[in-house]
């Protein structure tokens, strides 16, 4: 542990010349979020009641499934960036941070591929 | 992980009630004591003063109290009147300056402890040696290329009015000391005052390190932990909008990418 003057400490490592790409995104995933928010409510209630293949007819429509997609990456990347801030926020340990931080990019990626790979499969009418 | 209790031997106790005088007007000041010294957790103590004979402001509560009850009452004041900023402390449940809070304005017992979630050096004294490092960190002066001119550096009037809202900041420390994410993070995030000197000098006609300065901001720890949770903005006891400060450096972190 270095004991560093005060001034040394607050200037620490210097600064990242990060986050204003992170502070961009956070901010458009938001706004994009919001109609595509409402395609994905109006979506679900369409079909409430529907059947397996009924939703898989309405996902052939390329329209339909491409706004559905576009939802799903948007909303997941949306909930990367919020909880890479809340893990960064709240969690100090170094070993910890960063297997949670790796963590939420895996869980992330998982659902999106996932996720794509269920739209695009029903699209295609299987 | 972020620390949510305080640890043991900051847990407070009850502490001391101390003698009421005679009088009609009386208000109970339940102020926060820890000495270094005597290995003691922190206490409240309860001091009763009598309002009719006390100035209307807690400083004034305080200073009565010190100079005949309780003379080992540890905290700091200068100015008393708004300017020096050392009577910063957290009063009723928010930061503000002991000298600028009437007492007439807290219902019930006036609850006095130091700045929150900072080192405490003595009672209501609380250390501010990273806070003013964070200040120094900042390099709040003005840094030009073009040669000193043989008078002095003018400003117009217009460019000057955008000084106005940040010049005023005294440095009291009750914004970052306020600010969540400063408690959480305040080894790494310049928190609200020392962001708010910042765009004061990037807002500065005359400065010419814009460029050099937004480096410095540009980290994910150094200012974009500000959350915009506003705390800042209305804990401040000169009415500034730390707050307001950020968000036109983030603005400026935008433009220049874009």
């Amino acid at each position: 542990m270095l004991h560093k003057t005060p001034l040394g400490q607050v200037l620490g490592l210097g600064s990242a010349r990060a986050g204003t790409g992170h502070f961009i995104a956070q901010r458009v995933t938001a706004i994009a979020g919001i109609p595509l928010v409402v395609f994905l409510i109006g979506f679900i209630l369409v079909h409430r009641r529907a059947s397996r293949a009924e939703i898989v007819a309405s996902l052939e429509n390329p329209v339909v499934a491409i706004l559905l997609a576009l939802t799903l990456i948007n909303l997941l990347w949306h909930m990367r960036l919020g909880l890479q801030v809340v893990i960064e926020d709240y969690v100090h340990t170094p070993a910890r941070k960063h297997l949670l931080l790796l963590l939420n990019i895996a869980f992330t990626a998982v659902m999106g591929i996932s996720a794509l790979y269920a739209i695009l499969k029903m699209s295609f009418g299987l | 992980m972020a620390e949510f209790s305080l640890p043991r031997n900051s847990k407070v106790q009850p502490g001391k009630t101390w003698p009421k005088p005679q009088g009609k007007r009386l208000k109970d000041f339940r102020i926060y004591r820890w000495n270094p010294d005597d290995g003691q957790n922190p206490r409240i103590d309860t001091y009763t003063v009598d309002m009719d004979k006390c100035g209307p402001m807690v400083l004034d509560a305080l200073i009565k109290i010190k100079n005949e009850q309780d003379p080992t009452l540890t905290f700091r004041r200068s100015c008393r009147e708004g300017i020096c900023g050392s009577c910063a402390m957290n009063i009723d449940g928010t930061n503000t300056l002991a000298c600028l809070k009437s007492c007439a304005e807290v219902k019930g017992d006036v609850r006095i402890y130091p700045l929150p979630h900072m080192p405490v050096v003595k009672d209501l004294v609380p250390d501010l040696t990273r806070f003013y490092a964070q200040h120094r960190s900042i390099e709040p002066w003005l840094k030009t290329v073009t040669p000193e001119p043989q008078t002095e550096w003018r400003q117009s009037p217009d460019d000057r009015k955008h000084l106005d809202g940040l010049y005023e900041c005294i440095l009291c420390a009750c914004c970052s000391t306020s600010c969540p994410s400063y408690w959480w993070n305040g080894d790494r995030y310049l928190g609200p005052a020392a962001l708010l000197q910042a765009y004061r000098w990037l807002i500065d006609s005359r400065d010419e390190g814009t460029g050099e300065r937004l480096d410095n901001l540009e980290d994910p720890f150094r200012l974009y932990r500000c959350h915009t949770i506003m705390n800042c903005a209305k804990a401040c006891p000169k009415g500034l909008s730390p707050a307001k400060a950020i968000a036109e450096i983030k603005r400026m972190m935008v433009e220049r990418r874009a």
